[in-house]
């Protein structure tokens, strides 16, 4: 009878299905299986995304707060320098949702620096594939979790009075695409560096603020004094929020004067910078910092 | 009745080409004039060696000796300041990926996700490694079965246990059929017991599967388990053969006496008998041929009154010691190598 007990747990083990060579023969590289590694790491994130559900609901906090309780709130103050019929959360609800993804986006780079100290990255690192390619999975994998989150909040719109227009939805989709990945880029350009959570985490905090402050996400880019305005113009989150309020404002009904007053586009010493290349100054720097976090990842001790 | 588990799972052929056109013949690892060195410390200097098809290699020495360094300029994760390391045919400096592709590795820390399950860690390693789409199933239940985890593939790895945690790294060193595993002080931190049923797994590995094993511990009783063994201390291999012939070129048994007065029992034996003692592990050690014919002896010449008396045959210990002069516990609990032991843990933090 034991023995019996034994041999079926034996079997059920082998399984009896078990071919007798189980040939393994790992290829030699190549686009397909560099593909297939920027997928897996991809998809590594969006897993551990979707079993930490408590992230999702608390990222989404911060904007909540400032669109309904900084905008209401400020609404009052300022809703007399708008024109009728323009509430002061609809004008700061681009810059809001354009933040709604910048701590997902940043913070994602963050695991770079958990794997690294519980060691997973080195499972990651001697795997024989190429460092751009689990550079861009994981950059992918950011970037996707964060455009998720702004979808999230591109849902609560109608609460700002922001019409739930296709083409709008489509725009505004696809610049948080833009945006997270350049953000996760960043991020992940610093976590190649920075080795010890609590320092990238310090730093990331620095930075997000200062980022979000000066990407005249809360206040139009015109009439400001000459220092702010020269800040505004090298915060490269500006380049994103002015795009996505032009996107917004073009589906609002208003005066053309009002919307010259409050998104009157980026201009460098009066030259109005055209959205194709504020878009393109984004997608620039998003590959830039790709690259220099795939030349940092080459780097063996 | 014993059954194994997996019993009927088959041999896994390798997939790359064997054999190597450089080194010796049969030399899946072949290292020489190796060195390493870490701003002022020197973790490695100079080694030489050869590891053929299908041997289990040993490294032996005390944490801090060079043993990690050397892994990991073998696995592509640290460049050699000088020296060169090929491993299945590839060097380990110039062609990485191709190097990469021959071996698994189970690192002394883990390297699992534990927040994704176990099939999930598996998963993620046969896609990193390209393990052709059909295989992957099979392989991961013949390599899970091995270690007796294919009924807990889908449990969080969180929940494992340590020793089920390092039975999975093993099986998923071996998912992509490599032709060398690493095992970097594979046993450390698990209990005696665990320790134990990891070794089983290893040595079962060893029958089933045409594979090259290079590890490194710094238990005495478990570098037994090895086809050879080299003896590293301060960066560089002092020894290198068979466990036996090791023991044998030892030849002496070892005695420890607990006395009333070591210093004065150090004394005395040397004028009495012409040993060479010393303390080690509280207790004087010296060695002598044909020891229990020696104790009597003992008893009835010495002037310092004995407590107790042990004889022990040659063990890997007395070979540590009687090549470098100390016993592997002396040599780390020394405070150089506490210092080195703190270098090399700071520098594997910071990778």
């Amino acid at each position: 009878m034991a023995t019996q007990t034994t041999d079926v747990t034996a079997a059920s083990a082998g399984g009896g299905q078990l071919v007798d060579e189980i040939r393994v023969a790992v290829p030699e590289g190549g686009l397909r299986h560099d593909l297939r590694a920027v997928g897996i790491v991809w998809r590594r994130e969006l897993i551990r995304f979707r079993t930490d559900r408590l992230r999702a609901v608390t990222s989404l906090i911060q904007p909540v707060l400032f669109l309904f309780v900084l905008g209401t709130g400020l609404g009052a103050l300022a809703g007399r320098s708008l024109p009728p019929g323009i509430s002061f959360k609809t004008f700061i609800y681009p810059g809001v949702l354009a933040m709604s993804v910048l701590f997902t986006a940043i913070f994602s780079a963050a695991s770079i620096v958990w794997d690294r100290e519980f060691g997973f990255l080195r499972e990651i690192l001697v795997a024989p594939v190429s460092r751009a390619s689990i550079v861009i999975g994981k950059i992918l994998g950011g970037a996707t979790i964060a455009t998720f989150q702004g979808i999230i909040f591109l849902i609560l719109a109608g609460f700002a009075d922001v019409p739930y227009n296709p083409v709008l939805i489509i725009t505004l989709v696809g610049e948080l695409l833009l945006l997270s990945f350049t953000l996760t880029a960043f991020g992940v350009m610093m976590a190649a560096r920075i080795k010890q959570f609590q320092a990238f985490m310090a730093l990331t905090q620095m930075l997000v603020m200062p980022l979000f402050f000066l990407s005249g996400a809360l206040y139009p880019l015109s009439g400001l004094p000459a220092w702010l305005s020269v800040l505004t113009r090298i915060d490269p989150l500006t380049y994103i929020v002015g795009p996505m309020r032009h996107a917004v404002f073009n589906h609002l009904t208003i005066a053309a004067a009002s919307e010259q007053h409050l998104s009157p586009g980026i201009t460098w010493a009066g030259w109005v910078v055209p959205l194709g290349v504020s878009l393109g100054i984004v997608t620039i720097m998003g590959l830039g910092m790709t690259a220099v976090a795939i030349a940092e990842f080459r780097k063996t001790e | 009745m014993v059954t194994h588990t997996g019993a009927n799972a088959g041999r896994v052929v390798a997939g790359d080409e064997p054999g190597g056109n450089n080194g010796g013949p049969g030399a899946v690892i072949s290292v020489s004039g190796l060195t390493k060195q870490y701003g002022e410390v020197q973790a490695v200097r100079g080694i030489d060696f050869e590891v053929t098809r299908g041997e289990t290699f040993g490294f032996l020495g005390p944490n801090g000796a060079g043993k990690t360094t050397t892994i990991k300029i073998l696995c592509t994760l640290a460049n050699a300041t000088s020296g060169t390391a090929r491993v299945a045919g590839h060097d380990a400096a110039t062609e990485r990926d191709s190097v990469r592709r021959n071996i698994g590795l189970v690192f002394q820390d883990t390297t699992l996700d534990t927040y994704l399950t176990a099939a999930q860690n598996l998963r993620f390693h046969a896609e990193l490694y390209g393990v052709p789409k059909a295989a992957v199933e099979p392989r991961m239940r013949q390599v899970m079965d091995m270690v007796g985890l294919w009924d807990r593939k889908d449990s969080l790895v969180s929940t494992y246990s340590g020793g089920m945690q390092r039975r999975l790294e093993i099986a998923r060193g071996l998912l992509h059929a490599p032709r060398v595993l690493f095992l970097d002080e594979p046993t450390v931190g698990l209990d005696p017991q665990t320790r134990s049923s990891i070794w089983k797994y290893i040595n079962d590995l060893k029958r089933r599967e045409d594979i090259t094993i290079f590890l490194t511990t710094h238990y005495m009783d478990e570098a037994e388990n090895c086809d050879r063994i080299a003896i590293i201390d301060h960066g560089q291999i002092v020894a290198i053969d068979t466990p036996e012939a090791l023991k044998a070129s030892v030849g002496k048994d070892r005695v420890q006496i607990h006395t009333a007065d070591d210093t004065a029992a150090i004394a005395a034996l040397a004028d009495t008998f012409g040993l060479d003692a010393a303390v080690h592990e509280g207790a004087v050690t010296f060695s002598v041929a044909s020891g229990e014919q020696f104790v009597p002896r003992l008893f009835a010449e010495f002037s310092v009154p004995i407590r107790s008396v042990s004889v022990s045959r040659p063990s890997l210990d007395d070979v540590f010691m009687s090549y470098t002069g100390t016993t592997i516990r002396d040599a780390e609990a020394s405070g150089t190598d506490a210092m080195r032991q703190m270098v090399q843990r700071f520098r594997a933090g910071r990778r």
